[in-house]
């Protein structure tokens, strides 16, 4: 891309979460990766600003000199994000941020999500509703996975949290986004940022997010799973510029109708 | 009395170590020392500045975790 055309691209706010602003609309996840080198290089590829991690108790015995996750990724570059991965209770997912909390040196960004049942990984809103009351009182900055309901995203935002991240489909399902009008009606309401979060499949699914208004996109099977992660977190990347772009610049109205580029006059 | 070991739960199993060993103690022990590494004892945090102050005892139950890949 040569400057003139990046001068002339408008300016769009960046992305903003617990008042503090990120450069990439796009999240990734740390998980299914073969290895930490390709963790860190499809994360690079991704350019993304915030990476999610998993909080796991030490395999006591196994070698302490094993290379650690965030040497792959570290906080120097990254800003890490802790999930509640395989928690069912609010309590466990409030002592997992609590933990995480310590691990990262106070950090109070976290993502948290209080799954239902381990076939659908769907999320068990009442839970995550009680966890996310425990956490926002604790001081967390929350951003929470959920359902794809509007009354359980609004009920989320007045609790206090910071994000909502309602899911596209199943997580690690590929499937994309099943329903976009629900989608729609949580970005319509919604006076805190909207992430998409599970489900993503492949790089339309992101730009489709993206153009109804999502305010960014979370994925790591769409990534980690690609015959090519790297090139799938490129594609991903632009995928997800592509999309606010389209939102930015106003897409053209639908109509069940034909309508001509070409002028009807002067045909010979 | 001093020499004899006590047994907590750690990570979920059991473990000996000896009496008066703070979780400090139990960090070098596991060659886990200068590791990134949060603490808890019975589901409470322990900050890493309190571990030396911190003494276990018998049947506490100690978690021990770090960050690992995940979604």
């Amino acid at each position: 891309m040569n400057q003139a055309m990046r001068q002339d691209r408008p300016i769009d706010k960046p992305l903003s979460i617990a008042g503090k602003t990120y450069r990439s609309r796009l999240l990734v996840g740390s998980g299914k990766y073969r290895d930490l080198d390709q963790t860190r290089a499809a994360t690079e590829a991704a350019e993304a600003d915030i990476i999610t991690v998993a909080i796991r108790r030490v395999n006591i015995g196994q070698d302490p000199n094993a290379p650690n996750l965030l040497d792959a990724v570290p906080p120097s570059r990254y800003t890490i994000l802790p999930n509640t991965a395989g928690c069912y209770t609010a309590q466990d997912a409030v002592y997992t941020l609590q933990l995480a909390r310590e691990l990262l040196g106070g950090h109070t960004l976290v993502k948290l999500e209080v799954l239902g049942d381990e076939r659908t990984l769907f999320p068990n809103m009442p839970e995550t509703l009680r966890a996310a009351e425990t956490l926002v009182r604790d001081g967390f900055d929350v951003m929470v996975y959920c359902s794809d309901d509007p009354i359980q995203a609004k009920m989320l935002e007045e609790i206090g949290c910071v994000a909502v991240m309602p899911l596209a489909s199943l997580i690690g399902s590929g499937m994309g986004i099943l329903n976009p009008w629900n989608l729609s009606l949580i970005i319509e309401q919604a006076k805190v940022p909207v992430l998409v979060d599970a489900g993503v499949g492949t790089a339309s699914d992101a730009a489709l997010a993206m153009e109804l208004g999502c305010d960014g996109v979370l994925m790591n099977s769409a990534i980690a799973l690609a015959q090519d992660p790297v090139r799938m977190a490129r594609a991903m990347r632009l995928a997800v510029e592509a999309g606010r772009e389209a939102y930015l610049a106003g897409r053209m109205a639908r109509r069940f109708a034909a309508s001509p580029s070409s002028p009807m006059a002067g045909r010979v | 009395m001093p020499g004899t070991d006590i047994d907590i739960e750690l990570n979920g199993a059991a473990h000996a170590l000896p009496d008066g060993a703070s979780l400090h103690d139990l960090v070098a022990s596991l060659g886990l020392a200068g590791q990134a590494l949060a603490l808890a004892v019975n589901r409470s945090v322990v900050p890493r500045e309190r571990w030396a102050a911190t003494t276990l005892a018998p049947r506490d139950k100690v978690d021990v975790v770090r960050a690992i890949g995940g979604g």
